[in-house]
């Protein structure tokens, strides 16, 4: 499957690029992440267990990143696997300054398999669009307070588009379960 | 007495399978039974680096697991594939290893890698996830029309081409091209169906410590072919050491013929933990891992006149295995599908190519009609699109090259012995009222609708089959079948068959003939089938065999029984044996009264006491006790159903659906035994067909993913997705058998596709589409439509 979309941060490219890369930030926006651990630079582990339907699922998420270019773009290899199946793919997101702030622009390249391809195919495009926006909504919303922090004496009033429906559907059920599945996709996004 | 062979005797079985009664392989639970639950593959292709069977070992419940390492080290044979097909440079066809645990590599999702046994099925699952498995992804193959440049799957089978096979004279058919005045063409699709019988596979195997005999009650069509392979290349457990009981079962449609990595598995553990086993496949493991039928893709060509005589046909097809070679998936694209893609016509010069490809998707094998519904949709489309761009009426241009004289010597391989193709298609034209089309589609095209007609026209060979003809052909087993019947001192008869019931009526349709043979009623004949304990042997059901060799079976065994009968009857009677006549249920001395019944007969073969001191034996000197005979029963030749289909669709243009309006079927079944039991085979082949022309699609994504693995994306076809069938018959009596019988499972999903097809591409126009032609294709191929009419106006 093939994703793409972009996201507008209020905070400077600089900014964004170093909050995307704070493990302990990370692991706050990622959905039942027990453990997120920095292994190097360029590579990540982490871990989440939880209720996935039917199954007491524990997915562990292997990320590596590639062909840095700070704080302007990189490429992120991830896999996942969890006895309900597995996801890989590839990521490109590039950070632009824009007008008031950071776009970030994403593309993946992801396949899944196992029981999550046989028995959810139909609902995975879906799903993991929902998920990208679900998590930078989350993820906004964390770093937002630690730039007030950071640059207390920046006047500019800071913006986190957070879309409020979206934190309903976070609480969901069905949808955090679907997440956890998506964690590898998830992956991508908190590191981007 | 009135005949049974042609009444509408209702099914004996149904009172049990409709009340709940039925008793099925997961019915079965023996005490102190472990529950097996298979560690799969996510992957369609990989490398398998290590498995890691610790923590799933301690977790609760778990009596052992094991891997194809265990399976190795125990020599446990592979999964077999029945036919050997030489391609058309002579040489032998490639096929890989097919352990029953994948040890080294894995080459399709679902293929099972280690099994589980624990003591409840909760805990066998939770284990199973807890066994590791560390794979190295390999890039799959999975389109069966690229796959012969895809990376090698198994090593040594360059292309991935298992054989490369030719049928007919290729110099013939270019000779005869080169003087046609038409060269009609198609490509075509036949794509790739789940069997999906009612009832998943499963297993019970229940191992004898003292006996050290293996009971393996499992769904399969052929209980005694699943032992014998599993004696013969499994080297599970001697035959004399092996039971396979199948028990009734609810639907094969081909998929349950093979013997299966689980059942292999389970009857080898059973051995080895020493515990009854029980499996029950998940619908989705049936999705995964039941042989899959069709997929070919097709390029056909007919050569014609303008006169619409048919002059040469040529068949291009790629017909995919999947990543192993089963039981009949190397012969279903090949003897089941060439000789039949001529269709029922005269056509002097014909050649049919099979490249048979192996990709990384579930293996195909026999699906009801096995090659010969391919065949069909190839030759039928062609007619259709001939008598299209010829400008002639389609059931004309068909009678135009219909043999009418019979036997008729086919172009490829077969001599069919009797019918009448003519016949049959007026029968369906009148049936179906043809002439009345044009007004219909008006009043559809008044509502806004588009109303499309589609003929086709049949034959098969079935009955499957000679085994001078198919071990000749390279099947690896003669295709007879055998009978037994007893005639008990009590009067009543049991009828043991090597054919097995999984929803044909045999209970009813083999009691029917046994009862006339034998003058006695229904009700005293038990037909006894699906262990191999009882009763001969057998090779199964499949390919419209069963009534057709193994009802001819029960009738020589009958014949048998009367004629000992008669000898026994005529010492009682102290005439002798040309004396006496049987006509039902009695032996009567020819101008007397005087007579004896065959049950008093059969109780006098029994040697029952007497104290009369005068007592002198019934037996005739040399006779022996019992009133017990046999029968292995090999034809001469195929049998050769053949008819013609006749459907309206009916398209809305708004949302692409199909209807189907009205659908005949005009059918020679030879002489038909049970009208009821027919009328029930027709309807539910035609179903199975339009379920495949319009609903049914089989989808791996890129990796091979199986992404229509549940019902929410494999669409079954429903009852309200048809009309009522209006079936029509014809017979003419097959000569290969005393009953004249021809066989009727598989017609209807045989002719039903390309009926299908043909109405819904008259409806669109003639604009080809691929099956299924579901609502979205449909539904863009209208917009295409009503542009060019746009333009046109």
């Amino acid at each position: 499957m093939k994703l793409s979309g972009s996201y507008q941060i209020n905070l400077e490219k600089q900014k964004v690029w170093e909050s995307l890369n704070d493990p302990e930030i990370l692991k706050k926006a990622i959905p039942g992440c027990e453990e997120f651990k920095k292994n190097s630079d360029t590579e990540f582990t982490a871990t989440a267990t939880n209720k996935i339907g039917p199954f007491n699922a524990s997915f562990t998420g292997e990320v590596e990143l590639k062909d840095l270019n700070p704080p302007n773009s990189y490429k992120i290899k991830g896999s996942g696997n969890s006895p309900v199946g597995f996801a890989t793919g590839e990521a490109t997101v590039k950070l632009e300054d824009c007008e008031g702030g950071t776009k970030l622009i994403y593309n993946v390249e992801a396949n899944v398999g196992g029981k999550i391809a046989q028995v959810g195919s139909r609902l995975i495009d879906m799903t993991a669009k929902k998920m990208a926006d679900i998590f930078f909504g989350k993820f906004s919303e964390l770093i937002a307070p630690e730039l007030k922090v950071f640059k207390p004496d920046d006047g500019t009033q800071i913006q986190v588009s957070m879309n409020k429906s979206l934190e309903n559907l976070f609480n969901k059920k069905l949808v955090y379960s679907l997440i956890l599945i998506f964690l590898t996709f998830a992956g991508y996004y908190f590191l981007a | 007495m009135a005949s049974l062979v042609g009444s509408r005797v209702e099914r004996k079985e149904d009172k049990r399978l409709l009340t709940g009664k039925g008793r099925y392989t997961a019915d079965i639970n023996i005490s102190n039974q472990t529950y097996a639950v298979f560690v799969r593959s996510p992957h369609a292709r990989a490398k398998i680096k290590k498995i890691d069977i610790s923590k799933a070992l301690k977790a609760m419940g778990v009596v052992e697991i094991l891997t194809g390492a265990e399976i190795a080290t125990d020599k446990i044979g592979g999964l077999i594939a029945g036919w050997a097909i030489r391609s058309e440079d002579g040489s032998e066809m490639k096929v890989p290893a097919n352990p029953p645990l994948a040890k080294d590599s894995v080459n399709f999702v679902g293929e099972p890698i280690a099994v589980v046994f624990a003591e409840s099925l909760d805990e066998a699952k939770a284990a199973a996830d807890l066994v590791n498995v560390d794979y190295k992804v390999l890039k799959g193959v999975i389109n069966t029309a690229e796959a012969m440049k895809g990376e090698t799957i198994h090593d040594g089978i360059e292309k991935n081409l298992c054989y490369d096979w030719l049928l007919g004279d290729r110099k013939a058919v270019e000779e005869a091209f080169a003087k046609a005045d038409k060269i009609i063409k198609v490509d075509l699709i036949n794509n790739r169906c789940i069997p999906n019988a009612m009832e998943p596979r499963a297993c019970v195997v229940d191992y004898n410590t003292a006996s050290e005999e293996i009971t393996l009650y499992t769904t399969s069509q052929n209980p005694h072919l699943s032992r014998l392979i599993m004696s013969a290349f499994g080297g599970v457990a001697p035959e004399n050491k092996l039971r396979v009981v199948a028990p009734d079962v609810g639907g094969g449609f081909g998929s349950k013929i093979n013997v299966y990595n689980e059942e292999i598995v389970c009857s080898w553990a059973s051995k080895k933990i020493e515990r009854p086993i029980k499996w029950v496949a998940e619908r989705t493991e049936s999705f995964l891992t039941d042989t899959h039928g069709r997929d070919h893709v097709t390029h056909a060509e007919l050569a014609v006149t303008n006169e619409g005589k048919f002059l040469a046909f040529k068949n291009e097809t790629i017909a995919n295995l999947g990543a192993y070679a089963r039981v009949f998936g190397t012969v279903t694209p090949t003897y089941l599908f060439g000789p039949c893609a001529t269709g029922v016509y005269i056509i002097p010069a014909a050649y049919t190519n099979v490249k048979a490809v192996y990709t990384n998707t579930a293996p195909v094998d026999a699906y009801r009609g096995a090659g010969r519904p391919e065949a069909t949709y190839t030759i039928e489309r062609l007619v259709e699109k001939a008598a299209m761009e010829l400008g002639i009426d389609r059931t004309e241009i068909r009678m135009k090259n219909f043999p009418t004289e019979f036997p008729f010597k086919q172009t490829l391989v077969h001599t069919v012995d009797s019918g009448d193709y003519v016949a049959g298609l007026q029968k369906a034209k009148q049936m179906s009222d043809y002439a009345g089309f044009d007004a219909r589609r008006k009043k559809s095209e008044a509502n806004g609708k588009l109303r499309g007609i589609g003929v086709s026209s049949y034959f098969e060979a079935c009955g499957i089959a000679p085994s001078a003809v198919v071990m000749s052909l390279g099947c690896g087993v003669g295709l007879w079948e055998s009978s037994e019947v007893r005639f008990n001192p009590t009067g009543q008869v049991s009828v043991f068959t090597g054919a097995h019931s999984h929803g044909q009526g045999h209970d009813t349709t083999f009691a029917q003939i046994a009862a006339d043979e034998l003058g006695v009623g229904l009700e005293a004949v038990d037909v006894v089938h699906g262990d191999t304990d009882k009763g001969t042997f057998g090779m199964g059901t499949y390919g419209s065999r069963s009534l057709a060799v193994g009802g001819i079976a029960i009738v020589n065994a009958c014949r048998k029984i009367v004629a000992k009968g008669k000898r026994v009857a005529a010492k009682m009677l102290e005439v002798s044996e040309d004396e006496i006549d049987f006509k039902d249920g009695e032996f009567i001395v020819s101008k007397s009264n005087k007579k004896k019944t065959i049950g008093e007969v059969a109780f006098a073969c029994y040697l029952p006491g007497s104290r009369d001191s005068d007592f002198k034996s019934p037996l005739p000197e040399g006779e022996e006790p019992g009133l017990i005979e046999s029968s292995f029963f090999d034809p001469a030749n195929f049998s050769f159903p053949a008819g013609s289909h006749i459907a309206e669709v009916e398209i809305d243009p708004e949302t692409g659906e199909v209807k189907v309006e009205k659908y005949t079927a005009v059918d020679d079944f030879g002489r038909i035994v049970n009208p009821l039991v027919v009328e029930g085979q027709v309807h539910g082949g035609i179903a199975q067909g339009i379920g495949q022309a319009l609903h049914e699609n089989t989808v791996y994504d890129e990796t091979g993913q199986l992404i229509t693995a549940s019902y929410m994306d494999y669409t079954m076809p429903r009852a309200d997705n048809f009309p009522d069938f209006n079936l029509g018959f014809t017979c003419t009596h097959a000569t290969s058998n005393p009953l004249g019988v021809k066989g009727c499972g598989e017609a209807g999903a045989i002719a039903s596709p390309p009926t299908i097809m043909n109405a819904v591409i008259d409806a669109l126009g003639g604009q080809e589409i691929t099956m299924p032609a579901t609502a979205e294709k449909v539904w863009k191929a209208c917009k295409v439509l009503k542009k060019k009419n746009a333009k046109a106006a």
